[in-house]
This record gives C-alpha cells, structure tokens and sequence, in this order.
C-alpha cells in the first residue's frame, strides 16, 4: 500500500479516538448530552471501509457513528459541534451525536433505530442503480441489527435487483449486554447471507489493511453491476455501550486480550517496519491532539440554532 | 406503608405475578442486563433463564410471539426497551394483538402485557424521544396504560394481569427514581379509572404520566395567583374515565388538557373533542389545550426543553382563562 495512502489510514483512526477521548471528556462536563457511543477499538472498520469510497459515494450509520462522519469527509469541528448542540453542528445542533449527517460528503445519516439504517442503504442503492449512476452506498450496523427483520429484507431485496450496495457488519460481539451467542442461533453473521446468494466475508476488523481490501473487493462488485456483498467485521469496543454502561457483563481479562490487536497500535507498528519515522507517527498524532482541541473551542464558542429553526426544520419549503 | 421508588414498584409487582408459574418474562437486555432502566435487575438470578429470557433485537417477535404464546395459556410480560421501538412491532400489535379477539368471534382473548417506556426530556434526539403512546390509544381493543405514581404503577400492573385483553403498559424513564408509599399487601388499581389527585375548584387540569407532576406543580404556582386548580390523573388513556373528568368539570367549569407529547399526535385532541360534546353544557369556555412543540424533537438541550410543556406555562395559561374576556382581549 502506498505510503501517503498508509499514513492517511493511520491519521484518520488516531483523529477518531482522538475525538472519542474527547467527547467522553466533554460529556463529563456536561457540555454534551443525551446517548454518546464511543468507536474506541473499532476505528479501523470504518477507516479501512469507507476509505474505498469515492466522495460521490453514499455512507449510512448506526447512532455509533462519530467515525463514520470522519472519515466520509465532514469536518471534525461540525461534527464536535453537532455533539454540543451547535447551529453549526453537521445536523445543525437538531441530530446531536446519534443522527450526524452531512450531505455534502453523502454522510446520509447515523440511525438510532437498532437495523433502521439498512434499509436506507438499500434504497441510496436504488436510486443509483435506476438512474445508471456508477455510485455505491454503503450501510454499517452492529451485530445486534441482524435479528431485525429489516435486515433480511434488505439482504434479500437487494441480492434480488443485484443493486449496488455493500453492508458491513460491525461485529464487537455484543448488542448493549447481550453476548452475539446468546442472540443468534448462527454467530457466524457472514454466513446469512448464503441464504441469499449473496457473497460474503469474515474479516478482521481490527486491521485497517484488511478491512480496506475486503471492501475494495465489495465496492468494485458493486460498482461493476454485480450486486451486494455482506462484509463482517470482527471488532471490539473498548468502551461501555454508551457513557452510561458499567459493562457488567463481560469480563476485564476479554477486555484485555483485545487489547494486543488494538487496531492503531498494530497499524502504528507495521508502519515502523516498512519504515516510516517514529516522528512522524509522532507529527501526526500531534497534529490530531491540536484538530480536536480546535473542535471543542469551536463547537464552544459556536451558537445554539433558534426556537425558530427547530419550527422551520420540521418541515422542507 | 412502605415507600418505595416507582421502578422498584414495578419490580415487587413483577415479582407479585411470577408467582403465577404461567408468568415469563421475555425482552431484550433484561436478563443479564438488568434491563436498560434497571427495572428487571436481579430478576434473572431469582427465577432463572426460564422466566426471565433474554431475546435478540427482534421486536416483531418479541410481541408477536407473546401474542401466540398467551392463546396456549401461558402469560409472557413482553418487553420493549422503550416505546420508539414499538414501532418496528406496530403491526402485530395494531393488526394482530387488538383485533384477534373481535376477529374471532370472541374465541381467542390476548391477555398480553406490553410493558415499554415512554419520555421525553433527556437530550435522546427525534427517534428516542417520542411519547406515541397516544397513537395506541387510539386502537380499540388495545387497552393503554401510563401511570405516574408508584402505586399506581404497581396496582395498574396487577390489574393488567387480571385483564383478559391486550394492555401497552407505558412507564415513564424520568418517573423510575421518584418515590411514594406503596400498600404492603399487592393492591390492583382498576384499569379505566383515572384519579383527583389534588382537588381544586376553579379549575381542572388533565394529565397522565410525567405531566401530572408537572400539573401538581403548576396548581402550588397558581395558588400565589389564587387560583384553586384540581388535577386529575388519567392512569388509563384507553378507555379514558370520562366520568371522573365530567364530575370535575361540573365543579370547575374550566379544563386543560396537558400533554407531553407533540401537540396533534397524542390522546388530548381526542379528549377534548368528546369533551365538546359531553361538556359543553358545564364549560364557561373552550378546553385549553398544553402539550410539546408539533416538531421531531430537537437534540439542543434549550431547544428541547422549549419543545416540552412545563409548570410556569400551565401556569400562566391557567390564569389567562380567569382574566376577564375583555382583558384578556387587550393584554
Ligand atoms: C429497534 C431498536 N431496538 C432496541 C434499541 C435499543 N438499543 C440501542 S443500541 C442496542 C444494541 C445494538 O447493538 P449492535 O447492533 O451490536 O451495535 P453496537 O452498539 O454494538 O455497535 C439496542 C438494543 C434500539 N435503539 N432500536
Ligand atoms: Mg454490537
């Protein structure tokens, strides 16, 4: 891979944990409210797929979705900003951090709705497909979402009209508390879409590398008029579910096994053996640390949108 | 008596009905988890995974497989996480659980209890924060309830159980901490029937759930402006206790109808208009009618306390009504 794409992929996940880091910082102040899902230890899905995307390109998100928003484009200070609330939030201070959404960069949105986002990636596909565009749309969930009927109908609608579609499956082994073995009588979540004739694959989605080529693979099929593919992500979040998560549930000894593969660690290394400058990994996460502090003080300093956006945004002129 | 919170209400009356055998309860998170409210904690140790079963996100079957299974003489208390999520259940409650009943002659009853929570106020955002259970007020053969004390939230669960229909059991998450006294013997409050929890004479404020604090508030307000104002608690929003709210107004002459949810898409439109009908005769003027802004709600933390009625509105739209017409006119 080469170096300027390799240092591009290792920059985006240190700027989303990063961010992460700071966003649990500022929700502890209370400057943000509401639900906040932190992507620490999944950074590498989202860098590694939507990094094969083209800007015209459509991204759908789960309400884990400060990542996603990153790495399709939107700038960190819209997205921090969103998070306080702002005028000047990606979704204008109305979505807050579960619904970011930029359409500029095609950030069509995070979806709170457990699957609710699948279908939408469906339709973004339609739409490309009955217009002859040779756009993609990709759609991620977590593994909780595969038990929602909206994920098979998504699957097999698109499986059914070859559209172009790539779903990708954030598989951090659990859905809030629920282990994945004790909510699907098949874990292997790739594996569903055989029922559709879908091609599929497993991949690690602790490795930024990993995850771009398996979607490279997907995103061209689609582009290519050959239809859908189902990408499985295996992942770990580090964190609660949301800020408000004890993580009862599993053990501390999981938690650590998880962390020798954390994915910008393992990445930060590799880059060391093909040769890259202890400094520079060092510029780089310098530069993040200055980026997200920059955020905060604009999303500060930003103003609250009016009573009278909230009435007018309800809705389109 | 005993004081208890309204979430540990809940979890005694739980407790209360699984002692039926018949009992289970099935939902997503409420095992292991706790439940996402702590409402079930601990539950999974006392009764094991039998009784307390945790399911995948699947909220179509959650309910549609409570509705089979009750017609076999088992009685799951199914679970939804909150009421937005009702919605990907819609159908089998709307098209199945409601209708079953009437659709065959009276053959087969759906004794289910659907219990989910409701509430706004908490930064959630336009899909977290809705209060829709007024759209299942509007179904008939759902019976729909939404208590605000602890009490009654465990003596509306009994009576529930008791019920051989359907019941959406709405709970409040901004309620689950509150506290009051609770009988130590299991008590059922009948479904149907709402409750003067202040009485007044000047006014009468309607409510259910959350608002009806918010309406307690707003009377102690009003009573610097003295006026004397009554509040009644639905405690059931389907079948509503018109004849609590008649006798009300009958001595009060004049009523606000308080909502959380977005003005138009809850029971209070639907109150007030039969109301007009019932009413009319007794009333020295129109209903009024409080209730949040008709928008998705905002995530910005001003924006959405603008958006949710509270005490100094009420207030204040109390004592404009006892302003003479032509001040008011004026002001
Ligand atoms: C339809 C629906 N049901 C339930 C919920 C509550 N809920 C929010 S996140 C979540 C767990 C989802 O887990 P998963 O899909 O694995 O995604 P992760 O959070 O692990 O990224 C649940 C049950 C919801 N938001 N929507
Ligand atoms: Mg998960």
């Amino acid at each position: 891979m080469d170096r300027e794409f390799s240092l591009r992929l290792y920059r985006q996940m240190v700027l989303i944990r990063a961010f992460e880091d700071q966003a649990a910082e500022q929700y502890g102040r209370g400057r943000i409210g509401g639900f906040l899902h932190l992507y620490i230890g999944e950074e590498a899905c989202a860098v590694g797929a939507i990094n094969t995307l083209r800007k015209e390109d459509y991204v759908v998100a789960h309400y884990r979705d400060h990542g996603h928003a990153l790495v399709k484009g939107c700038s960190t200070r819209a997205v921090m900003a969103e998070l306080f609330g702002k005028a000047t939030g990606v979704s204008r201070g109305m979505g807050g951090s579960m619904h970011l959404f930029c359409a500029n960069n095609r950030m069509m949105g995070g979806y709170a709705i457990v699957g609710g986002g699948i279908p939408i990636g469906v339709g973004l596909a339609l739409g490309i497909q009955h217009q002859g565009l040779d756009q993609v749309a990709m759609t991620f969930f977590g593994d909780g979402a595969v038990n929602e009927g909206e994920f098979h109908e998504s699957l097999n609608l698109a499986a059914l009209w070859k559209l172009p579609v790539v779903f990708v499956c954030e598989n951090n082994l659990y859905a809030m508390g629920t282990p994945l073995a004790r909510s699907s009588a098949v874990p292997e979540i790739y594996k569903r879409a055989e029922a559709y004739a879908m091609p599929s694959q497993q991949v690690d989605g602790m490795d930024v590398e990993a995850m771009y080529r398996a979607c490279s693979e997907a995103v061209e099929r689609a582009r290519r008029g050959d239809g859908p593919t189902l990408v499985e992500a295996l992942t770990y979040r580090y964190k609660g579910h949301s800020m408000a998560d004890a993580v009862s549930y599993r053990t501390r000894e999981e938690e650590r096994a998880w962390h020798p593969r954390d994915p910008i660690a393992r990445y930060a290394q590799i880059l060391r053996e093909r040769g890259v400058a202890e400094e520079e990994l060092h510029r780089i996460d310098q530069g993040v640390a200055a980026e997200v502090e920059d955020a905060v003080r604009f999303a500060e300093d930003s103003p609250d949108p009016t009573f009278e956006d909230m009435v007018r945004l309800t809705y389109a002129a | 008596m005993p004081v208890m919170t309204y979430r540990e209400a809940i979890r005694q009356g739980l407790r209360e009905l699984l002692r039926d055998p018949a009992v289970f309860l099935m939902g997503e998170d409420i095992g292991a988890y706790g439940g996402a409210f702590a409402v079930t904690k601990g539950l999974l140790d006392e009764y094991g995974e039998d009784r307390i079963r945790d399911t995948p996100i699947s909220e179509a079957v959650i309910i549609g497989a409570g509705i089979g299974a009750v017609m076999t003489g088992v009685r799951p208390i199914v679970e939804i996480m909150t009421i937005n999520f009702t919605l990907l259940a819609f159908d089998v409650i709307v098209n199945h659980a409601a209708k079953i009943y009437a659709m065959s002659g009276g053959q087969i009853p759906i004794p289910l209890i659907m219990r989910t929570v409701t509430g706004s106020g908490n930064q959630l955002g336009a899909q977290h924060s809705q209060n829709i259970e007024g759209h299942y007020a509007m179904v008939p053969g759902l019976k729909v309830v939404a208590p605000a004390t602890p009490a009654d939230a465990q003596g509306l669960l009994l009576a529930a159980y008791d019920d051989r229909n359907p019941v959406l059991f709405a709970e409040h998450f901004a309620l689950y901490n509150t506290k009051g006294e609770v009988s130590e013997a299991p008590e059922r409050v009948p479904l149907g029937k709402g409750a003067v929890v202040r009485r007044g004479a000047d006014l009468t404020l309607i409510s259910y759930s959350r608002m009806v604090n918010v309406c307690l508030e707003a009377a102690e307000m009003l009573t610097q402006r003295r006026i004397d104002a009554e509040v009644i608690d639905l405690r059931t929003l389907r079948p509503v206790d018109y004849d609590l709210i008649l006798d009300s107004l009958n001595r009060t002459h004049r009523g606000i109808v308080v909502e959380e949810a977005a003005k138009g898409t809850s029971i209070g439109g639907s109150i007030i208009g039969e109301l007009q009908e019932i009413a009319f005769h007794t009333l020295d003027m129109p209903i009024r009618w409080i209730a949040g802004e008709p928008t998705p709600m905002p995530y910005n933390r001003q924006l959405e306390r603008m958006a949710i009625p509270n005490a100094t509105v009420i207030a204040d739209a109390a004592a404009q009504m006892f302003i003479s017409p032509k001040r008011r006119a004026a002001s």
